[in-house]
């Protein structure tokens, strides 16, 4: 396969020219995806937020609150029955999983009571730490049903509070309560904000 | 060559995954399930049939001094329009296999097959050739995702068929070596006879 000697101009062509008709193929294909790929992700969170939020069927309203120390926003749907504020679907996410990060989709009623979670990215061990995916594991997550982090002790019980750890996968559990954690604090600021 | 033997070459023979044991990265990572191989190796089997048949297109065109780069160019941009056709229209798919779709384009049997076959034959043998490796890459995924599945979560395409929660050993990455190892160790076995 004896190739006569090319000059550098020509490689530089040949390269120009095979990137030029690789991004404009790109660019095509870009184009006609663009829509399905932004409908499925914002069909996605719609239906989390349905899953987190049983029995709602009004608007939601959404907003961004930063929380003191922290370095990421976290988004809050308000959801409101006519003028009524029935609870909010909260966006939340935690730093502190065992893979890096992890976000969640909560559910509060009015009162802040959690009445549903959904995962929406995470990367933790399939078979441990995706236990806190309802889906893989109804056990650990149910346990928050129902339960105000006011008065419920959002720390695994290692650490001095209520929730039980899955097993081997304490890393995860801790980072689990760490995002319901901050999806509350979130929820009660929007509140705030929504009173005034 | 005769054309049926260059298309059945990679099923078993030559299988790129068992035999020439290239691509071991996405072959040990995504094989937790068979639907996640399955769909890995239906998608390295588009990007390896299209690199393929556009390499053995450009081969006289493409100047030996640049061939790799030029080779990377057009993998890359296949698996690019793969991603994004798969986040598009299969996003349960694109959120279980995640950041291993990208990640075709640095598996080497891609690479491979384009320096290795299609830099130096035919268009429609390339064609074939394409075809064959990514269906032995595919076969080859099947069988381990469809052990560490079985063995994992005692389910077979995510339908629970024994009660339990399964050995988590063949889900972690150990189990992946200890059935990827054990197929190779069949398949040689099976050859030699």
């Amino acid at each position: 396969m004896a190739k006569k000697e090319t000059t550098l101009l020509q490689l530089v062509l040949s390269l120009c020219l095979i990137s030029i008709v690789a991004a404009a193929g790109l660019a095509a294909v870009y184009t006609i995806t663009k829509e399905p790929i932004s409908i499925s992700q914002k069909q996605k969170k719609v239906d989390a937020i349905k899953s987190v939020l049983p029995g709602f069927k009004g608007q939601t309203q959404e907003s961004k609150i930063l929380l003191p120390n922290d370095e990421d926003s976290v988004t809050v749907n308000l959801a409101f029955n006519g003028n009524q504020l029935f609870g909010a679907a909260v966006e939340t996410y935690t730093d502190k999983a065992f893979k890096g990060s992890f976000t969640l989709m909560v559910g509060f009623d009015s009162l802040g009571n959690i009445i549903g979670t959904e995962v929406l990215t995470a990367n933790e061990t399939p078979g441990l730490g995706d236990k806190i995916d309802k889906k893989k594991d109804a056990n650990f997550s149910a346990q928050f049903l129902k339960k105000n982090p006011t008065e419920f002790n959002m720390k695994v019980k290692k650490d001095g509070g209520d929730v039980d750890a899955i097993t081997a996968a304490t890393i995860s559990s801790r980072a689990f309560c760490d995002a319901l954690t901050r999806a509350h604090s979130a929820f009660l600021k929007a509140k705030e904000v929504s009173n005034e | 060559m005769n054309k049926l033997k260059i298309l059945t070459n990679g099923f078993i023979k030559e299988n790129p995954t068992l035999v020439l044991v290239l691509g071991t990265c996405p072959t040990l990572a995504v094989t937790t399930s068979l639907t996640n191989a399955l769909g890995m190796g239906l998608a390295t089997t588009f990007v390896l049939i299209m690199s393929n048949l556009l390499i053995s297109m450009l081969k006289s065109l493409i100047p030996d001094k640049v061939r790799i780069a030029a080779y990377i160019i057009v993998i890359a941009t296949f698996v690019s329009i793969v991603d994004l056709l798969i986040q598009a229209y299969v996003p349960v798919l694109a959120s279980s296999l995640g950041i291993f779709i990208p990640l075709i384009v640095v598996n080497c049997i891609v690479l491979g097959r384009a320096e290795a076959f299609a830099s130096k034959n035919s268009v429609f043998d390339s064609l074939l050739d394409g075809i064959g490796m990514g269906v032995g890459f595919t076969i080859a995924l099947s069988i381990i995702g469809f052990i560490r599945e079985l063995l994992g979560a005692f389910s077979i395409l995510g339908q629970k068929i024994i009660p339990g929660d399964g050995i988590l050993m063949f889900v972690l990455a150990p189990g992946a070596f200890f059935v990827f190892g054990f197929t190779i160790a069949l398949v040689r076995r099976l050859q030699k006879k």
